[in-house]
């Protein structure tokens, strides 16, 4: 049963390892549940999550795997009242056990409901009453084969429900989050520069200590590369109007990549739906102030790392036909796609973010032209898990395929 | 270890059954105990309290931005070695006396059982955490300089803090007890002030909560005010003599409550505009606090 709420975990993206299921083992082991579902949910969570970000998918799995573990429900508060005392432990015997008529589930809660009407006091010990102790088929703590718990120890639907609460569900990463969580997912964006090239700059302090004592105290200084990160990140952005709906997001990206200060150089270029002959400085995109794409292909270097943010949604003669461009007075003489296919040749450290939820890229306006450009370039959605996802491909050449 | 050594938390703390639950399994499993959560929920104030209920001392270790990892294992003070070398003061063939311990290795060097606190370590640099999994899962480390193996006498009990400003690496995390510190709610929040002040007038305490929240609920805040930031507003509330049927309506002492600026321009136009609409009087004394 509990090899398969491992599977279970997983399969709600609880990343799940043997080491912890086996520090799990361990802890069950040394009985830290005392059998009650409510203590086992906490040890669970405790050894098996390590983020707050996946508590919500772990209530879910928890409740669904123990979810079909039910205490009668409704239960006048007084019954609660008396059965919450401590007890010690009762022998149970043979003859005891033989003294116990087997009664039906059906038969059992007729009894407890005729009981519930009877009973007006506290009972602890005894065989009749609900209570505590004792032998009655009703409480906790006491002993009957087949009785019903009411309260104790195993609180069973207080853990299923607490998980069925959800309350970490604020914290999910697939969520759309803040600017701070995006920086956070940018910061994984870094590679430094290797200590086999550049010049050797910084003083190291430590070597030239030994050296100095191997010396005998003469000073000999000894000098080291520096350790600084190398990424270069070009960012590409639509600031046409379909875009207006998600400004606010694509605002908490961009505060989010200026706020980076650990990329050795940012550039920041806009374009309207789509990217033709002109990258724009501003999101007016207005042309005067303007870098030739061109211009772009030729001089930046292919370690930049291309993060183009757009909706990727047009008509389709925008992306296929030369004279598609949106704007009246401006004129393509190259379709819009050939600038992308360009742009991903020679960039292979390059992603699309988009905007729009991932379950609606088939069913939204742009539908024709989000699967064309995700043909070209890998595309995410533009969400904390999105972003960290392109992060990892950025940092890895991916192969270009036949584009 | 002794087996039943269970924390149930201290008077001047207030703990929630998940997080005491939590403690108790670290410190059962022999694992670090890794807390996150809110700033001002209490954290590195936990480790304190284990100590005080276990009665075990506790020692601190404060990263920053710049700590290695070997700093808290030891150092090695060539410098001085040097020095006492050339002008030939003490024996510098004993090399145990240039290494210094750091706070790691005074952890597993003390003769009782400790508490030890590794207090934001996701300051430190990204390896930071990957270069402490070895010592942390054995509880020793190989000193080359004279060839000698410290290892920890007792399992010290490791809390260690993250305020979640860098993520830590996956192989770190698998070795350690992970909890989360909710944001306490009302009931949990009235018990940990009055810890802290005992004596506050009971209503002066209500208005300061339905404050309190009311300011945290506002949307759009950059840095929500936390416990520790109640604490002391109630202090200053208390030391300010102010009534309490006018907290709500003045809102006095903001700025022990909001530490930026956009916060406190947020929160004054959110009331103001809701203000306008309603004909609200918190607006108008309000007003009296925009710069």
């Amino acid at each position: 049963m509990f090899t398969e709420f491992f599977y279970y975990l997983k399969g709600y993206g609880v990343p799940v390892s043997m080491n912890e299921w086996d520090a799990l083992l361990d802890a069950l082991e040394e009985g830290m549940t005392g059998a009650s579902l409510t203590t086992f949910y906490y040890l669970c969570r405790a050894i098996l999550v390590k983020t707050e970000a996946h508590y919500d998918r772990f209530d879910l799995a928890f409740a669904s795997f123990f979810g079909d573990i039910e205490t009668p429900e409704g239960m006048p508060d007084k019954i609660w009242e008396w059965l919450d005392k401590e007890l010690p432990n009762i022998e149970i015997t043979d003859e005891m056990r033989r003294n116990h008529r087997r009664i039906d589930f059906d038969e059992m809660k007729k009894m407890l409901a005729e009981r519930l009407m009877e009973q007006t006091e506290e009972h602890h010990g005894g065989n009749h009453w609900v209570g505590t102790g004792g032998t009655s088929p009703f409480g906790h703590s006491g002993y009957h084969p087949e009785g019903i718990r009411i309260g104790g120890e195993s609180r069973n639907l207080s853990a299923v429900k607490v998980a069925g609460e959800r309350r970490f569900q604020e914290f999910r990463t697939d969520e759309t989050l803040g600017v701070r969580q995006f920086q956070l997912a940018l910061r994984k964006l870094r590679q430094f520069s290797s200590r086999v090239e550049g010049a050797k700059t910084e003083l190291d302090l430590d070597a030239t200590i030994d050296k100095t004592c191997d010396n005998a105290g003469r000073l000999e200084l000894i000098w080291d590369r520096p350790r600084e990160n190398n990424i270069k990140v070009l960012l590409l952005m639509d600031a046409g109007g379909s875009m207006t709906p998600h400004a606010r997001l694509c605002n908490q990206l961009f505060t989010a990549v200026h706020q980076s200060n650990h990329f050795k150089d940012l550039k920041v270029f806009y374009f309207h739906n789509c990217i033709y002959d002109w990258l724009f400085h501003d999101p007016y995109c207005r042309l005067p102030d303007y870098t030739d794409t061109e211009y772009v292909l030729r001089t930046y270097d292919p370690e930049y790392r291309v993060i183009i943010v757009g909706d990727a949604s047009m008509a389709t003669s925008e992306l296929t036909r030369a004279g598609g461009i949106i704007e009246w007075d401006l004129y393509n003489d190259k379709p819009g796609i050939d600038w992308l296919r360009r742009l991903r040749r020679r960039f292979e450290y390059s992603v699309w973010l988009n905007p729009i939820p991932k379950s609606m890229w088939e069913w939204s306006d742009g539908f024709m032209t989000i699967k064309r450009i995700s043909e070209i370039f890998p595309m995410d959605e533009l969400t904390v898990d999105g972003l960290d996802n392109s992060i990892k491909k950025l940092r890895t050449r991916s192969a270009v395929g036949v584009i | 270890m002794k087996k039943n050594m269970r924390y149930k938390g201290s008077a001047d703390y207030i703990v929630s059954d998940e997080l005491m639950n939590s403690v108790n399994i670290a410190i059962a499993l022999q694992k670090p105990l890794l807390i996150k959560g809110e700033p001002g929920t209490g954290k590195t104030m936990l480790a304190q309290s284990i100590a005080d209920s276990l009665d075990m001392d506790l020692i601190i270790w404060n990263i920053k931005s710049t700590t290695k990892a070997q700093e808290g294992l030891y150092v090695y003070d060539t410098v001085q070695r040097l020095y006492d070398s050339q002008f030939g003061e003490a024996d510098v063939a004993n090399i145990k006396k240039y290494i210094k311990l750091g706070k790691l290795g005074e952890a597993f060097t003390a003769d009782k059982q400790v508490v030890l606190l590794i207090d934001e370590i996701d300051k430190a640099d990204m390896e930071f955490p990957n270069d402490l999994l070895w010592e942390l899962d054995q509880m020793s480390f190989y000193i080359p300089e004279t060839k000698e193996t410290v290892a920890a006498q007792q399992r010290p009990v490791v809390i260690i803090t993250s305020n979640a400003e860098k993520e830590l690496p996956d192989a770190f995390l698998r070795r350690c007890i992970f909890h989360f510190i909710a944001f306490p709610d009302v009931a949990t929040m009235e018990r940990i002030v009055r810890v802290h002040h005992p004596n506050v007038e009971k209503k002066l305490l209500n208005e300061a909560m339905e404050a309190f929240y009311t300011v945290r609920n506002v949307p759009n805040m950059q840095k929500l005010p936390s416990t520790s930031e109640l604490i002391d507003w109630l202090q200053a509330l208390v030391v300010g003599g102010i009534s309490p049927s006018k907290i709500k309506q003045d809102l006095p002492f903001l700025g022990v409550l909001l530490k930026k600026n956009e916060d406190l321009d947020n929160l004054l136009n959110q009331l103001y505009n809701r203000g306008q609409s309603r004909g609200n009087t918190i607006t108008s004394s309000l007003n009296r606090y925009r710069v």
